[in-house]
């Protein structure tokens, strides 16, 4: 039962950018799967994890090391590996027994194979009587739950799963949840294995007997985490809870504060800035600010006293980290003096302070501010500044570190952006 | 496992024989004969039309009416083909899309009106001395005219098959030939199928055209609603007008009941919208046959057969990944651009030896004037069209029970040919004195100014109806109404009706600005008018002259005003 289900070897990714050279995008992973074995690739948006998964289903090739299933090379999808996608990526026009059916037909099973199959997975997945109904008359998680069934019944050995439950709501994913890991403990699936992709770290401790945590930049693992706990598995228990916080603390443990700080202070304008919005910085600072936390908050906690999940919590610490508002330390996030300066401060102060650190710490934002300056008619089109960025970034990326820097400078008043000229300026609307 | 299959999948045990099953087998009987009588003649020889040429007897209506239908289904269902080859090595090949989307681009605006004469030697003679012979050209003139713009929304949709749905089909290892069969061609059938229909009105315009057809000296005219009219266009017969006028809404009303409506109906269920609350279009025809114990028993070893190629593994997935070979597919690339620059400069020598050998640069400045007046005419009349539509199809949209009612109406007039109206037209023009180049000039815009109605309606029904109410609560009235809330609403809608319009109505120029009535020859000046008699005088070179010069003007204006308004529009004001 040891034998190896996958073994991937020093797997490297890479997407071509604008320039011509390449952005690694995940770099040097090894992974070996055991039979029964439910792994987890933790990581923020970003970092890698899908690329991983798309590489095990065969949806693209790694530009350097190898990914073996089955003693041979994986060069396309292969028999046995299945997956479930995060939007479910059901066909509107079948059926709920025509989309189960359909992977099966594409392996030319006899007609009678073919329904006996796909009754018997709809049955497994708690489907029964929906067998006629089309997508678009099921709720989401009904939608997931033929996701599945459709996975399951090709046998595959291994499981692939994009963050299947992510796009339900709380109690229908936990309800599916519980649902799959009971049919797994009692070995009821035809599956030797799962890769599961999430940015959920409850999910990952809740079912995963492995985490592999992945930081971006390029993507790679950071750390792996053993999950011992005997299924069904109590999200009060003390043992799960300390697992949740280690993974917080891996999660948040790169960039470390010193290297992140000569990081940031090296970086030129090739920065890719996250999206996140001035309200939603202003927010988090206030609520670290406030009572209890007075300034220094555990990540974990305050994620769930605001109802966030890490995914959306993460871009909103990183951004204020990189604007000097806050530091994040093991898991914690701390203000810093211009953070509670900021936290007590009116609404004209605040954008001072924002358009301060915005310039001063925001390579990207001072260029332009600069460039706007030495121009004698102040203004400069949006293309001068993508042609520059497109040069170290994507364009996907180039263009969203551009909105994101717009978005900023008009909270800060910096200077201004028309989107119908595209072009930027000093000069706001009076 | 389990016990019973409660489910209404299992076709095994269908009800015993019903009215539903009466209902079906008349109408399958009578698609049989209607096949049968339409293509009675196909293979008689050509002197047998002499000797029984074309009569104004409505009783002979009938037998014409399915003649033109079935030629139009066969362009159809030609067209269909062409979509399915052409627009999916398009969407499927990077090295054929650079040289497949530009020409169906440039063949898009080309009015194939002035080609008619110039294909029909090539088609009489794949049949000598028979019937079928002309048939070929006819059917082809009709198919240049639909077959265009069903490949570009069939390539379009492809294009924009939704990434997940591709990978899913990838992952579960479909072949090739199921995932165009179970992916992507559903997922562009609604479109293809709207597409199917525009082009069999517009289709309508040609069929008068391609039904009488002359070689040098000797005129083939096939029997058909289309000669029909001609000939009482040439007799002056007003009663025989009114027939033609009369048999050919029947055939529109029977085609959109037994075909239309029953497509529409059935590729509900392809919409990638997973919106709930819309009423499904439903049909009558479809509820028929779906009902039918004896269709469905009929159906199913078809379908059985059908499921069956899906296991074809002559299609094999294999690995299908863009493996990057990026300095050799760079060689591969230039080498394909240098192959398609060096054709096009070849075909460019050819046309331009072609043309000069014959044609003066008076000629051609003569060619550049008239097109000049035609834009002239045709942006006015999107003008006219413009302001009297928008305003009124804003109006009507905002009354859904009135638009339900219009919405059809307008598809049915987009389908009305210009010519039936000629001797209306004519009569006016000449007992009035009128200028025929002012009044002949309506039309040209009088079949296609529907496209900007039944647009603009669409448009105005799709206004959120909080945006509306934000109108009413902030006391929005008036002009400003009008400025902020409703023409932005309907403007991504106005443009690709408007679109369509400013097209058809370079294509209808042809037919527009000449019109006859018995012996009385109005004639406009505009490029319409050019090629018209040039394809009469049989004169090539001007044919391919004023051919070329439409194309070019249609595929500037193409450039430099509809696609950055529609891009404009998209951007702006699309409603998310």
């Amino acid at each position: 039962m040891t034998e190896a289900l996958l073994e991937i070897r020093a797997c490297c990714q890479a997407f071509p950018k604008a320039d011509g050279e390449d952005l690694l995008v995940l770099d040097d992973i090894n992974l070996t799967m055991k039979q029964g074995e439910i792994i987890g690739l933790l990581g923020r948006s970003g970092s890698g994890k899908s690329t991983l998964l798309r590489l095990i289903a065969g949806l693209a090739l790694p530009v350097k090391g190898s990914l073996v299933y089955q003693g041979r090379t994986i060069s396309g999808p292969a028999p046995g590996i299945s997956m479930v996608f995060q939007s479910s990526a059901l066909f509107p026009w079948l059926t709920v027994l025509e989309n189960v059916e359909l992977g099966l037909e594409a392996l030319g099973l006899p007609d009678d194979e073919i329904r006996k199959r796909a009754l018997a997975g709809i049955d497994l997945i708690g489907l029964d009587g929906y067998e006629s109904a089309y997508p678009r008359e099921l709720s989401g998680g009904m939608r997931q739950r033929v996701g599945f069934a459709r996975a399951l019944v090709v046998h595959p050995n291994i499981l692939l799963m994009d963050e299947p439950f992510s796009a339900l709501d709380v109690l229908t994913a936990e309800t599916l949840r519980t649902d799959f890991l009971e049919l797994w403990k009692d070995g009821r699936l035809p599956i030797k294995g799962v890769v599961l992709v999430t940015h959920n770290i409850e999910e990952a401790v809740l079912m995963c007997d492995r985490i592999l945590v992945f930081s971006r930049n390029p993507g790679h693992i950071t750390e792996e985490i053993k999950v011992d706990l005997p299924h069904p598995r109590s999200r009060m228990d003390a043992t799960f809870r300390d697992l949740v916080e280690r993974s917080y603390v891996a999660l948040t443990a790169k960039p470390a504060p010193t290297r992140a700080a000569d990081r940031f202070a090296a970086a030129g304008i090739d920065m890719v800035l996250p999206r996140v919005s001035a309200n939603a910085m202003a927010g988090l600072m206030e609520a670290v600010a406030g009572a209890p936390y007075d300034g220094k908050a555990d990540l974990p906690v305050i994620a769930s006293t605001l109802q966030m999940e890490v995914d959306d919590l993460f871009p909103v610490a990183e951004a204020l980290q990189l604007l000097r508002f806050t530091d994040i330390e093991g898991g914690d996030i701390r203000l810093t003096d211009k953070g509670k300066q900021f936290a007590e401060a009116g609404v004209d102060e605040r954008k001072k302070l924002f358009q301060n650190e915005l310039l001063t710490y925001v390579p990207l934002a001072g260029h332009i501010r600069r460039v706007l300056q030495e121009r004698t008619n102040h203004m400069a089109p949006k293309r001068r500044f993508i042609d520059e960025l497109e040069d170290h970034m994507t364009e996907e990326a180039a263009d969203s570190t551009l909105r994101a820097v717009v978005a900023w400078a008009r909270f800060a008043e910096a200077f201004a952006y028309d989107d119908r000229s595209e072009t930027f300026s000093l000069d706001n609307p009076t | 496992m389990r016990g019973t299959i409660p489910i209404s999948v299992e076709q095994g045990q269908r009800r015993g024989f019903t009215r539903w099953d009466i209902v079906a087998a008349l109408l399958v009987l009578g698609l049989l004969v209607f096949i049968g009588e339409a293509s009675r003649h196909l293979l008689q020889p050509l002197t047998e039309l002499q000797a029984a040429p074309v009569s104004l007897d409505p009783m002979r209506l009938p037998e014409y009416a399915a003649r033109t239908t079935l030629r139009m289904l066969v362009a159809l269902l030609l067209s269909l083909v062409f979509t399915f080859t052409y627009a999916t090595l398009a969407a499927k090949s990077r090295r054929a899309e650079k040289l497949l989307v530009p020409l169906l681009d440039i063949l898009q605006s080309v009015p194939i009106l002035g080609f008619i004469s110039v294909t029909v030697v090539f088609f009489m003679s794949l049949a000598p001395g028979r019937v079928l012979g002309a048939e070929f050209a006819a059917v082809f003139a009709i198919f240049t005219s639909q077959a265009w713009n069903m490949a570009f929304s069939f390539y379009q949709s492809l294009r924009t098959v939704p990434v997940e749905l591709l990978e899913a089909s990838r992952v579960f290892k479909l072949s090739r030939w199921m995932q165009f069969w179970r992916v992507e061609a559903p997922f562009a059938m609604p479109q293809l199928i709207w597409n199917m229909m525009v082009s069999m009105s517009g289709s309508w315009f040609f069929v008068v055209a391609s039904e009488a057809i002359s070689v040098g000296n000797t005129t083939v005219t096939l029997p058909g609603i289309g000669s029909y009219i001609a000939l009482a266009i040439t007799q002056e017969n007003l009663h025989a007008v009114v027939w033609a006028i009369a048999a050919m809404m029947i055939v529109i009303l029977l085609y959109d009941q037994i075909l239309f409506r029953p497509l529409v109906a059935w590729a509900d269920r392809f919409r990638f919208e997973q919106q709930a609350g819309v009423m499904p279009p439903r049909s009558w025809v479809l509820d028929v046959l779906r009902r039918s114990g004896a269709v469905a028993t009929l159906m199913a070893p078809l379908g059985r057969l059908w499921r069956r190629t899906m296991r074809w593994s002559l299609f094999e997935p294999g690995p299908r990944i863009a493996v990057v070979k990026r300095l050799n597919s760079r060689w591969v690339d230039g080498l394909w651009l240098a192959c398609l620059a060096a054709l096009a400069a070849y075909v460019m020598w050819r046309v331009g030896d072609f043309v000069a050998g014959n044609v003066s640069w008076q000629e051609f400045g003569r060619a550049l004037l008239l097109g000049a007046v035609t834009l002239a005419r045709v942006t006015i009349l999107i003008v006219i069209a413009t302001v009297i539509w928008l305003p009124l199809g804003v109006m009507i949209g905002m009354r859904p029970r009135l638009a339900q009612f219009i919405q059809p109406a307008a598809q049915f007039l987009a389908a009305f040919p210009a010519n039936v109206l000629f001797p209306i037209a004519v009569s006016a023009i000449v007992v009035l004195k009128l200028d025929p180049n002012i009044w002949l000039s309506p039309l040209m815009i009088l079949g296609t100014q529907w496209y900007i109605l039944f647009n603009v309606v669409a448009g105005a029904m799709s206004i959120p109806s909080e945006m509306r109410d934000v109108g009413t609560n902030l006391q929005i009235r008036g002009w400003l109404w009008w400025r902020k809330i409703a023409i932005p609403a309907v403007f991504p809608y106005y443009v690709t009706g408007a679109i369509t319009a400013s097209g058809g109505s370079w294509n209808a120029s042809i037919v527009a600005e000449v019109a006859s009535w018995g012996s009385t020859k109005l004639q406009a000046y505009g490029l319409g008018a050019y090629i018209a008699q040039a394809t009469e005088a049989g004169d090539f070179q001007r044919i391919v002259l004023g051919v070329a010069v439409m194309s070019l003007y249609v595929v500037i204006l193409n450039r430099i005003l509809w696609r950055p308004l529609y891009w404009y529009a998209e951007r702006k004001f699309r409603l998310e």
